[in-house]
């Protein structure tokens, strides 16, 4: 056994006893033990230990002050710097450490663990480890706000046709697919005569109003209402809308044109045939073949109708057809443009219901000389019968006018055809063409438009329908019009196209 | 015996009174509560006096007093002069001194025999004061402190001292003075131990923050607790013991 001496208390250094509870203790600038110091003083006096934060059910994100909502995970970096942003009396002390502490995920708490520095009482710098509790609380962003109370679309754009069909509305459709330009679109909805489509921005209306002046031939207004506003910070909260209405025609009508339209066209017939509606507007005369574009802001300075309709359309025989030689062409200076695909004939027909009836055959020229021939079937417009009620066409000539205007060669029964058709087009919604299924008979005559004009279809993406049984070839007509397998694409998604959440 | 006084809601007692053996002298305040508190403690047995010096209240800290002598600076008026003298016992010398540090309270701390002085004191103060107030004077410091009456309080049967005082330096005051020293605070862990805290063989003056610990420190350093002074054992012991023998 040893005998230990008692430690030396080291000499240099007086020890007085702290103020509040007679510990002897090292003298130090507040002159208390450290744990009457912690006892008497609250380094995170300031800091409140409880805080709340909000968040929104509905995008799950929280809001950060004053206007931000942010994404973030619990226990996640961001969620913690969110955390402290909360805590005001922070910038006193020197934070030292914080962390999550774990709470139940559902409890609607989050308890966040600090340890911070601060100097008390001239001089004694104090660590505490504190726990400050957050309560979450719902509010509704801004934007699940505007939803809920369906007002989440700030501009619309209106397209409208006064036309007799929707064949325009699925050509755009499919446009529209091609080019992706419904991405920023919230909804689709159909009406009357038209589609609207909601955005969110101006500016997201305005480039599908700029997409559309480059596809098809339209008027555009432009409007806007104001919804609210605060004088105090100048901000007006308007909802825009686009009004865009399309030129009434469609392919396959015949319209009258204006006598100064003629002019300005190339002396063409008053009497047209609209071939195509793209961009511009294509007609043609079947009588020379000439040929013209229309745009946009030549129709509407002289805006016409179209006399007749493809509802309207009568099947003929071709009884004879004589393909007119070059020196018989009528041409004069001034002419514009003759069409080098089409082929002006002279052409004998008889109404399909009046054949075996001893009629005559009825004389007319056609440009469809390079496709038909002698018993073929062929649709076209009975002008000298049917009555039409046009300003320009009262003022025509009658002598000039056709008894019948044939526009198109009939390719035999419509469920044939559509049996034949290994092809397929995309939708953009379902309800779209819920709305628009009155009208089936246009969707098929859209289809068969496709088949019929190469460069009608040369716009638009066609897909290959596996689900379609194979039919036998050697049943297909071969004369029937067919989209080469080289024009389809395949189609990868089974699903349609998906649209953005609304 | 220790008691807890406050000075218009200032704790810093000893900048506005100054206690000996013989008299006390306490500040001019707005109320009297300040003056009552050493009246109730000490009017049997010394005079307690209103005084300002060269009109202001701190006077503790411009003034260095013992049982002897009574030391004002040079800015003291006559009035004040006046009125202090009329107002001490006759035994008591009261004397001006032009000293450069003027604050003479917080340059010299003393009790009845012993002076500790800051080391710049001008040698004609130290002369006139050990004159006036009968000490034998040290040059000194506490705890590297060269203001010694703001850092220390000494009556003749201890002193309390700045609590960084080492040991030595305890020491070697302690065997100067020739009465016990500790290191302690006044005023709730205050080093300031003139300004918290005034003190004469019987009797201690403290602020109000001061804890009982510090309270306990004091009376036990100043040996407080067993002398008390009261008329028994003062004036009438001579006529006492007169008429006994």
């Amino acid at each position: 056994m040893e005998y230990i001496l008692p430690e030396n208390i080291a000499s240099n250094s007086t020890r007085i006893l702290c103020c509040q509870c007679a510990v002897p203790i090292e003298a130090n600038p507040s002159n208390m033990c450290v744990a009457c110091l912690r006892a008497h003083v609250d380094i995170t006096d300031g800091i409140p230990k409880q805080a709340t934060l909000f968040f929104c059910r509905g995008c799950e994100r929280y809001l950060q002050p004053p206007a931000e909502w942010i994404v973030c995970a619990l226990e996640s970096r961001e969620l913690l710097a969110l955390c402290l942003k909360r805590l005001k009396g922070l910038n006193r002390v020197k934070l030292i450490d914080a962390g999550f502490a774990w709470t139940e995920p559902h409890s609607k708490r989050i308890k966040v663990k600090l340890t911070v520095q601060g100097e008390v009482m001239g001089g004694t710098v104090l660590q505490q480890t504190f726990i400050v509790e957050f309560t979450i609380q719902h509010q509704m962003c801004d934007a699940c706000h505007r939803s809920e109370a369906q007002d989440y679309w700030k501009a619309l754009v209106q397209i409208r046709q006064r036309a007799n069909n929707r064949k325009t509305f699925y050509y755009l459709e499919q446009l529209i697919l091609k080019h992706k330009a419904h991405e920023n679109t919230l909804g689709i909805k159909p009406k009357h005569d038209g589609l609207d489509f909601f955005y969110a921005t101006e500016s997201h209306a305005r480039k599908m109003v700029d997409f559309v002046q480059s596809v098809l031939p339209i008027k555009c207004q432009h409007s806007k209402k104001l919804i609210s506003h605060d004088i105090h910070s100048n901000i007006y909260n308007y909802k825009f809308t686009f009004s865009i209405e399309i030129v009434p025609l469609s392919k396959d009508s015949i319209v009258c044109l204006p006598k100064k339209l003629t002019h300005q066209l190339g002396s063409i017939s008053p009497i047209c045939l609209v071939n195509r509606v793209t961009s511009t507007i294509h007609l043609i005369d079947a009588n020379t073949g000439q040929v013209c574009d229309l745009s946009a802001t030549v129709y509407w300075r002289y805006p016409f109708t179209p006399i007749c309709n493809p509802k309207q359309l009568v099947e003929y025989i071709v009884m004879d057809i004589d393909i007119l030689k070059e020196h018989e062409k009528k041409s004069f200076p001034g002419q514009g443009n003759v069409s080098s695909k089409h082929v002006v004939a002279d052409v004998w027909v008889v109404r399909a219901n009046d054949l075996g009836l001893d009629v005559n055959p009825i004389h007319t020229k056609t440009h469809l000389g390079h496709i038909l021939k002698p018993g073929d079937t062929v649709l076209g417009y009975n002008l000298g019968n049917s009555n039409v009620n046009d300003v320009n066409f009262d003022k025509l000539d009658r002598s000039v006018v056709p008894d019948v205007f044939l526009v198109k060669k009939h390719y035999g029964e419509r469920s044939a055809r559509r049996r034949a058709r290994n092809w397929k087009l995309k939708h953009m919604a379902e309800e779209l063409h819920e709305g628009l299924s009155s009208s089936n008979d246009d969707y098929n005559e859209f289809l068969d438009d496709l088949e019929e004009d190469p460069t009608f279809r040369q716009n638009i993406n066609i897909f290959k329908d596996e689900n379609k049984i194979a039919v036998d070839t050697d049943e297909i007509d071969p004369t029937l019009p067919r989209i080469t397998l080289a024009e389809m694409l395949d189609d990868l998604t089974i699903e349609d196209v998906e649209m953005s959440e609304v | 015996m220790a008691v807890r006084v406050q000075f218009e809601n200032n704790n810093e007692v000893g900048v506005f009174s100054k206690l000996t053996n013989a008299y006390c002298l306490v500040a001019i305040g707005g109320s009297e509560n300040f003056y009552s508190v050493f009246e109730a403690e000490l009017a049997e047995t010394i005079p307690v006096v209103h005084v300002s010096i060269a009109g202001c209240r701190i006077i503790g800290r411009m003034t260095v007093a013992n049982k002897n002598g009574l030391l004002v600076p040079s800015s003291t008026t006559d009035t004040e002069l006046q009125h202090i003298r009329n107002s001490l016992p006759d035994n008591v010398k009261v004397q001006r001194v032009e000293e450069r540090l003027s604050a003479l309270g917080n340059v010299i701390t003393c009790n009845d025999y012993i002076a500790l002085v800051h080391p710049d004191l001008d040698r004609d103060t130290e002369e006139i004061l050990a004159d006036t107030l009968n000490v034998e004077v040290f040059r000194q410091t506490v705890a590297g402190n060269t203001l010694v009456g703001t850092y220390a309080a000494l009556s003749n049967r201890g002193g309390l001292v700045h609590p960084k005082t080492s040991i030595q330096d305890q020491d070697e005051l302690s065997s100067l003075l020739q009465v016990p020293l500790v290191a302690g605070t006044v005023n709730r862990g205050s080093d300031v131990i003139g300004a918290g805290l005034v003190v004469n063989d019987w009797c201690a003056f403290c602020g109000m923050d001061t804890t009982s610990t510090e309270i306990s420190v004091i009376e036990s350093v100043f040996k407080l607790n067993d002398a008390k002074p009261t008329a028994i054992t003062s004036t009438m012991r001579a006529s006492l013991i007169d008429s006994m023998s």
